[in-house]
């Protein structure tokens, strides 16, 4: 009994029209409806949220006010004595930062090609979005699909502002990656046969989101990092790294990592280095709740665009429609996109609904914003906010009994431990902060714009435009973390031990924070974000 | 309503914290002033890090749950668990098979299961943890996939263990043995992959990223949907 009296009673009107909505599909949006609703009610249109970026080498380029806050600030290291001379703590071929999915595929691929390689993880192993990432993951791989139709879904699904070289290793590698983690023991949802159980997912032309229940990526982090364990590739958990060191060629050489428990500060010396940090939702744009890990800082952008790496897209954030919004505890949490997959429609104050079910994400969330501010149909909350349901004990309607059971357990067990039965009683959602679209640039090896230096995984940006789809992250992080593990590998062979370790780059863009006073006393990368619930 | 909020009582490794009542286990500890490092994770229930052993003052019984998704109550008393020690073994997974034989020399302490159920008693994801051993030990890895797939590795079970069983380790080596050797491998797949290898997807995908964004946006706008 969570749902207050009042909440009980607009319940009903879900209840009562919900058998006419079985099988019946709300229309889509066309082109210009599309874009309408993003223009008036997508955070990333509202101005007032962004402003120029005033030192680097994108200097002038658009941030978001919190990501631009980051990385406009002083370093970690603007008042420690480093000896860079001296014998470093790690010496490895290639430096992997970042411990989630991109990192430990990265790992796996880079120590196969011979290369002697090291993990520094700013929490512990697998703590990353991959983790909660539950949805699944797209591949092309059934009679009816090929990577040229799931590339038309990623370009159009990201507004065509794609890397086109990006989109094609994403959609071509996707079956190689999904066979490669299946001879790894991945558990996918698999039909007796062996075939892969497809099902669409939000802007998806065909069904080709395989997924392992909605713990797809938690199984895929933990057989990754099983696997990382049996290689016995080294691992430093609960080392955050603050700069990326470069030699004096300007080329990446290593990072200096900061041991979060006894606050000491080390070097890590390599001959490639591959940022794999993952995104930044823990910086709350605009305020909005974030389905992200407690690490998404942007750690890897603030130092990797220090070290003199370009940006894209960096000012496109994603606002996954469905996340939680009551009971107060589930604020912000994602609901998985498979709930609407499955035919979950999200409906307003009076059991309406609103948008069709599969819209891709930026057109959902910016109708559900639509639907509460402009329409006011939303659903008061006792919290003081608004928010819509998501009908989820239609999915029973639809497709039996015990559906809810065995394909969202970890959703169901979710909202039953703060008292919602989402077999019968529908969730109450409203859009949260998700994911960062852009990130650093890179190419179809996942280099950046500084050379040795790699980025891949959320960190890195171009892949979707300015808006993925659902199932194309924890592709993409498999699939550019195994080509710049590779990349990474074979032109560490190439490179001599970096000899002249420098941070003059830091000094040079603390030059330019003091010439543009752009800092205020900030400094970064934040690694962790503060809380006080007050 | 934040005027309206009641506040609880509760003790964090035995001191006492006053705390909004609607807030998670978590929170309530950053409410008090803790910058978490260990024992916070993904704050979804999906990861494991934020495993933590409670109990109600004045009752004997200990309890566990994961501190994101917990609520306080008054009169709780609380620790979280930072680490555990347990063991892998470490395999390689082409050069193994789903036998007992073969787990056995992995994992021979899942044969010293004395079924007390201590486990199941302090699953937070409600698992039958003392089953799937027990799936492991006949090598039913099947069975012991499907039943330990829910595992978040928060290692609770471990900590309760007389027989020092590391069943998050055993559950997911069984899941790797099952998908690996015993679920068919989706014959279609290997067919894709090795289409793409050979270069036999080249020429449709290449025409599209050469077309132009118009050309691209018309065939993205009539393209057809799978019903």
């Amino acid at each position: 009994m969570t749902y207050t009296p009042q909440l009980r009673e607009l319940m009903k009107k879900v209840e009562e029209t919900r058998p006419s909505r079985v099988g019946v599909n709300f229309p889509r949006m066309s082109q210009e409806e599309r874009q309408d609703v993003l223009q008036k009610f997508h955070p990333d249109y509202i101005e007032d949220g962004f402003r120029e970026l005033k030192v680097g080498v994108d200097k002038g380029a658009r941030l978001p006010n919190e990501m631009a806050d980051v990385f406009e600030s002083w370093s970690r290291l603007r008042d420690v004595e480093l000896d860079l001379k001296a014998e470093p703590a790690y010496d490895v071929d290639v430096l992997i930062i970042g411990g989630g999915g991109a990192g430990a595929s990265a790992a796996l691929d880079a120590h196969a090609a011979g290369a002697n390689v090291l993990i520094a993880t700013k929490l512990r192993f697998g703590d990353a979005n991959t983790m909660m990432a539950q949805g699944g993951i797209q591949a092309a791989d059934k009679e009816n699909d090929s990577p040229a139709i799931h590339y038309l879904d990623v370009m159009g699904g990201g507004r065509l502002e794609n890397v086109p070289e990006l989109a094609r290793a994403l959609v071509m590698d996707a079956p190689l990656v999904i066979k490669w983690l299946e001879d790894m023991g991945t558990m996918f949802d698999k039909k007796e046969d062996g075939r892969m159980i497809t099902i669409h997912g939000g802007g998806t032309s065909r069904k080709r989101m395989h997924a392992a229940r909605d713990y797809t990526g938690a199984e895929i982090m933990r057989t990754l990092r099983d696997e990382v364990y049996n290689k016995e590739i080294p691992v430093v958990e609960f080392s955050a790294a603050v700069e990326i060191l470069l030699d004096d060629q300007g080329r990446a050489a290593g990072a200096v990592l900061y041991n979060i428990e006894t606050e000491e500060y080390q070097v890590a010396r390599a001959k490639t280095v591959i940022i794999a940090t993952g995104g930044s939702g823990r910086l709350h744009y605009r305020g909005f709740p974030t389905s992200n890990h407690y690490g998404a800082t942007a750690d890897g952008l603030v130092m990797g665009y220090r070290a003199g790496a370009k940006s894209i897209y960096a000012d496109s954030i994603q606002y996954h429609p469905t996340g939680g919004a009551y009971p107060p505890q589930l604020l912000g949490l994602l609901v998985t996109e498979k709930t609407r997959g499955l035919g979950a429609t999200p409906l307003n104050i009076n059991g309406e609904q609103f948008v069709y079910h599969l819209e891709t994400r930026d057109v959902a969330s910016s109708a559900i914003i639509r639907e509460c501010e402009e329409r006011g149909l939303g659903v008061p909350l006792p919290t003081g906010i608004t928010a819509v349901w998501l009908d989820s004990p239609i999915l029973e309607l639809i497709h039996g009994e015990g559906t809810i059971e065995r394909q969202l357990p970890a959703m169901l067990r979710q909202f039953q431990r703060f008292g919602v039965d989402i077999r019968k009683e529908p969730m109450l959602i409203y859009p949260t902060l998700h994911y960062q679209n852009g990130g650093l640039l890179i190419n179809g090896n996942g280099l950046s714009t500084v050379e040795n230096l790699y980025v891949a995984g959320e960190a890195a940006g171009g892949i979707h435009g300015t808006n993925r789809l659902m199932g194309n992250s924890l592709l993409d992080i498999i699939v550019f973390g195994r080509r710049a593990g590779r990349d990474a590998a074979a032109k560490s062979k190439e490179m001599p031990v970096p000899e002249k370790l420098t941070l003059e780059h830091v000094k040079a863009y603390h030059q330019q924070l003091e010439e543009t006073n752009a800092a205020g006393d900030r400094v970064g990368p934040v690694l962790l974000p503060h809380y006080t619930h007050r | 309503m934040a005027d309206e909020i009641k506040m609880v009582d509760i003790f964090l490794m035995g001191k006492r914290y006053t705390v909004p009542e609607t807030l998670t286990i978590l929170d309530a500890m950053e409410y008090a002033g803790y910058q978490l490092t260990r024992g916070c994770g993904c704050r979804a229930g999906f990861c494991g890090a934020c495993a933590t052993v409670f109990r109600m003052a004045d009752d004997y019984e200990l309890q566990v749950g994961l501190a994101c998704q917990t609520k306080v109550e008054d009169g709780m008393y609380l620790a979280q668990i930072p680490f555990f020690p347990g063991r892998k073994a470490r395999f390689n997974l082409d050069d193994i098979e789903p036998s007992v034989a073969h787990f056995a020399q992995l994992y021979p302490e899942v044969y010293r299961c004395l079924g007390c159920s201590s486990c199941n008693k302090v699953c937070p994801q409600d698992i039958d943890v003392m089953q799937y051993i027990a799936y492991c030990q006949r090598g039913d890895f099947t069975r012991a996939a499907d039943i330990s797939f829910d595992c978040l590795m928060c290692g609770l079970c471990v900590s309760r263990c007389p027989a020092n069983i590391v069943h998050y380790n055993a559950g997911l080596t069984a899941r790797r043995l099952y998908s690996k050797y015993i679920a068919k491998p989706d014959p279609f797949l290997v067919e894709r992959a090795k289409a793409i290898k050979d270069g036999e997807m080249d020429a449709e995908i290449d025409e599209l990223v050469t077309a132009d964004n118009e050309k691209l946006q018309k065939l993205y706008n009539e393209r057809e949907i799978e019903k």
